[in-house]
């Protein structure tokens, strides 16, 4: 099946639209035949098509702040550079997800929907950072049981009894609070330095997160091949929730251009990519 | 995170196919417990460090949770499942609780355990699990059990990551395993807890998946006491 | 012994918009000895009547633990409370479990509402014959909830069901401003004089007829029975009882009627019955 894929854009493109299933015309062929793949787990899962990738959330003095950027991957177009992938469920709580946006706006749907049936309610009660993030839990970690995952990671944030909260599920029902959170990329290059810089200053203000979030931001925008330098910001703090952007960051792209003139200047002796990677 | 298709066989393999992102429920998030039996206390210890891969996600996230009969369970390998399961047993404590109007007994926790991991045999909670509490005369207990539900009682046993490093050394110390005339007694709890700290130490040394802080719960007829130690955190 | 003509079934009206079924449940509920709720601003409180049916039987429970922050105190068929409860426990259960939240306490009785109007409304049911006081704590605060056979629930400030309850429930409103700004002491004393009334002269408090319910913030709810009430009984022992109230309610209603003299016309009319039970 993989074959059926070659184009002008090359494989890396969405896949077939109908995987997973038998070719038109014949019957299902259930396990215990042929179909099951060699990794082990089932293949019944959907795959991932439009992604996200990092957000990024931290606790400062007084709040909580939350980043993602919002380009939608297709495989590695940039398909779509407008996906807010941070959602405002009420005054104290904020979600953001990477991984397929479609099972995110699905599940945001659905916690819109539970948003309104409490408010009709009109009893007092609601959502909680908290309860969200355990009910994300649940959810995650019954759909990849049923090995139909929702593929997504998800942070949520908040401001419960006037305490930060920073709670991360992934599509494995995985989860976990932290005083500082991040996922995809922003895992390994935006962490390290958040975790660094709370080390150094245990009190920042709301300006120095929001400093520290572009400088994040940018960076993974240098770095991260499926990211884009336009994101929402978010800042929860006792007050409420503050959602701003979009936000386009100004990158500096001078070393790339010096980096470039050599190149081009002084041309490199070209080697074929596959006799390339043999010489570790 | 995707798989990455393996680039040393196949260089271009990632531009001749679309990408295969396979799922996989499972995951592995390290963590090392341990638990020994005393004549009239049971003490478990475990690290705080929670990771995936060469990840940490949390250094605070210790993987011993108290039971409301006032024994303590270890469990430690898939943190999803640790979640589901711990929730699981607490609900089932719940309910007997109030049907029952008594904490069930320790050694009750342990054989319900026993049944809740086996009624997932073909889609096992990927979890290693300990019970350490009080039996009904008083004295310490530890149970062990493997991701399946086969159980028994112990006097000391590791799990996790750095099980490995740390069972031969309770062998050892504990258990006085292959010395000759070495008098097995109960070890008393001043020497156990030090012991167990310097464990940990030479564990966070070798595993990566064990660090940052050692939660040590020490089970008596008045209840759960803890402490905490700090391993190194690199 | 049909008491008339429209009360085969709950789904009989009588010419007069009555459901005599209904409020024979509701009779069935001032059958079951007595219970008292009442609350302050930190405390929710259940003081009940335990009996016991023979000489040779131990004493009936009557406060019936649901979760860590509700219990319920019962009147009526101790068999259908049974059932109630284990529904109210898995409710609790499923909010932990879904939203790690304890299940807030209105919530919970507006689902027993819901739960027990259904056998009011169909053909060849039967209402549940118990009426409960619910005490819990929740984020709100202390609450005291009365349930009945007829689905109606009340938020009450203090209330008392049970055989002879109008004399507690009389109290109970003589003292109604003090209640708010009690300790917990003098709460649990209010509560066991207004049980106390309930009794005949020849009888009294003691360890073993009596048990009390508390609901606090951040503690698991206590119920005490026996020894562990002999602290509380200890402060209201040698009190002087208040005048008897005049026993206007009867303890069997239908009987009174019939000593009253010859059955009333068949048809149209139904018969007036002893008091409003619905608009209790």
């Amino acid at each position: 099946m993989a074959s059926s894929m070659s184009g002008p854009f090359g494989n890396s493109g969405p896949g077939p639209l109908w995987t997973g299933g038998p070719a038109p015309g014949q019957f299902y062929n259930f396990p215990g035949n042929a179909s099951i793949p060699s990794n082990g787990a089932a293949q019944k899962t959907l795959s991932p098509v439009v992604m996200g990738t990092s957000v990024l959330a931290f606790q400062f003095n007084g709040g909580v702040v939350i980043a993602a950027d919002m380009l939608g991957s297709y495989g590695s177009l940039a398909r779509f550079r407008d996906c807010p992938r941070l959602f405002k469920v009420n005054d104290s709580t904020i979600i953001g997800a990477a991984g397929d946006y479609a099972d995110f706006q699905y599940l945001t749907n659905i916690i819109q929907q539970h948003v309104i049936d409490e408010e009709c309610l009109n009893d007092g009660f609601g959502y909680t950072p908290k309860s969200l993030h355990c009910w994300l839990t649940r959810v995650l970690y019954n759909r990849r049981s049923q090995f139909n995952p929702l593929w997504n990671t998800y942070i949520v944030v908040g401001v419960e009894d006037e305490k930060p909260f920073l709670g991360y599920v992934d599509k494995i029902g995985m989860a976990y609070e932290a005083p500082s959170l991040a996922c995809g990329f922003g895992a390994y290059m935006a962490l390290p330095i958040i975790r660094e810089t709370m080390e150094k200053k245990p009190d920042m203000n709301q300006e120095e997160a929001l400093a520290l979030i572009d400088r994040c931001m940018k960076l993974l925008y240098y770095r991260d091949a499926r990211s884009l330098n336009k994101y929402q910001v978010a800042v929860v703090t006792k007050d409420g929730v503050d959602l701003r952007g979009p936000i386009k960051s100004q990158p500096n792209w001078e070393i790339a251009h010096m980096i470039k003139k050599k190149n081009t200047g002084v041309r490199m002796n070209v080697v074929p990519y596959d006799q390339t990677v043999n010489r570790v | 995170m995707m798989s990455v298709p393996n680039m040393m066989s196949n260089p271009l393999s990632d531009y001749q196919a679309p990408n295969q992102v396979s799922f996989s429920p499972y995951e592995f998030n390290g963590g090392t417990i341990l638990a020994v039996a005393g004549e009239d206390y049971a003490l478990i210890a475990t690290d705080t460090r929670l990771s995936q891969g060469f990840s940490i996600h949390s250094r605070d996230s210790p993987k011993t949770y108290p039971l409301s009969n006032g024994s303590v369970l270890g469990c430690c390998g898939f943190h999803g499942d640790v979640l589901t399961l711990t929730k699981v047993l607490g609900a089932r404590l719940q309910i007997f609780e109030k049907e029952h109007n008594k904490p069930m007994p320790t050694p009750s926790v342990a054989a319900m355990l026993s049944t809740i991991l086996y009624y997932r045999r073909f889609f096992p909670y990927y979890t290693h699990n300990i019970v350490a509490g009080l039996d009904e005369e008083g004295k310490g207990c530890v149970y062990s059990f493997d991701p399946v539900g086969s159980y028994e009682r112990e006097v000391f046993r590791a799990k996790g990551s750095a099980s490995a490093m740390l069972q031969p050394l309770l062998d050892n110390q504990i258990g006085g395993k292959n010395q000759q005339s070495y008098k097995v007694v109960p070890i008393p709890l001043k020497k156990c807890v030090s012991m167990v700290k310097d464990v940990f130490t030479s564990a966070a040394e070798r595993d990566i998946y064990t660090g940052d802080n050692i939660l040590i719960s020490i089970i008596t007829k008045d209840g759960v006491k803890s402490e905490q130690f700090p391993l190194r955190r690199d | 012994m049909f008491r008339n003509q429209y009360d085969n079934d709950v789904t009989v009206w009588s010419p007069q918009g009555r459901i005599h079924q209904l409020e024979y449940a509701m009779e069935a509920v001032k059958q079951g000895s007595a219970c008292v709720g009442l609350k302050s601003k930190t405390h929710a409180i259940l003081v009940a009547l335990k009996r016991a049916p023979s000489e040779l039987s131990a004493h009936q429970k009557k406060i019936l633990p649901i979760d860590d922050h509700v219990a319920v105190s019962i009147a009526g068929l101790t068999a259908d409370a049974r059932l109630l409860c284990n529904f109210m426990r898995n409710e609790c259960l499923n909010s932990r479990w879904g939203w790690n939240k304890p299940l807030p306490v209105s919530r919970l009785v507006s689902m027993i509402g819901s739960k027990s109007q259904i056998p009011t409304q169909r053909y060849g049911r039967r209402p549940f014959g118990v009426g409960l006081l619910v005490a819990g704590y929740d984020s709100q605060g202390p609450h005291i909830y009365q349930t009945c056979p007829s689905a109606n629930y009340y938020d009450c400030k203090a209330m008392a069901i049970g055989a002879r309850s109008q004399s507690a429930r009389t109290y109970l409103e003589k003292h109604l401003d003090v209640f708010l700004d009690c300790s917990l002491d003098e709460l649990v004393k209010h509560g066991l004089r207004a049980l106390r009334d309930t009794l005949p002269t020849e009888v009294d408090l003691t360890q073993k007829n009596c048990s009390i319910g508390i609901a606090a913030k951040d503690t698991k709810f206590a119920i005490l029975d026996d020894d562990a009430v002999a602290p509380y009984l200890a402060l209201i022992e040698g009190e002087e009882r208040s005048s008897r109230a005049p026993q206007e309610e009867s303890a069997a209603p239908m009987e009174a009627e019939e000593e009253g003299g010859a059955q009333p016309e068949p048809v149209p009319a139904d018969p007036q019955s002893v008091d409003d039970t619905m608009d209790q």
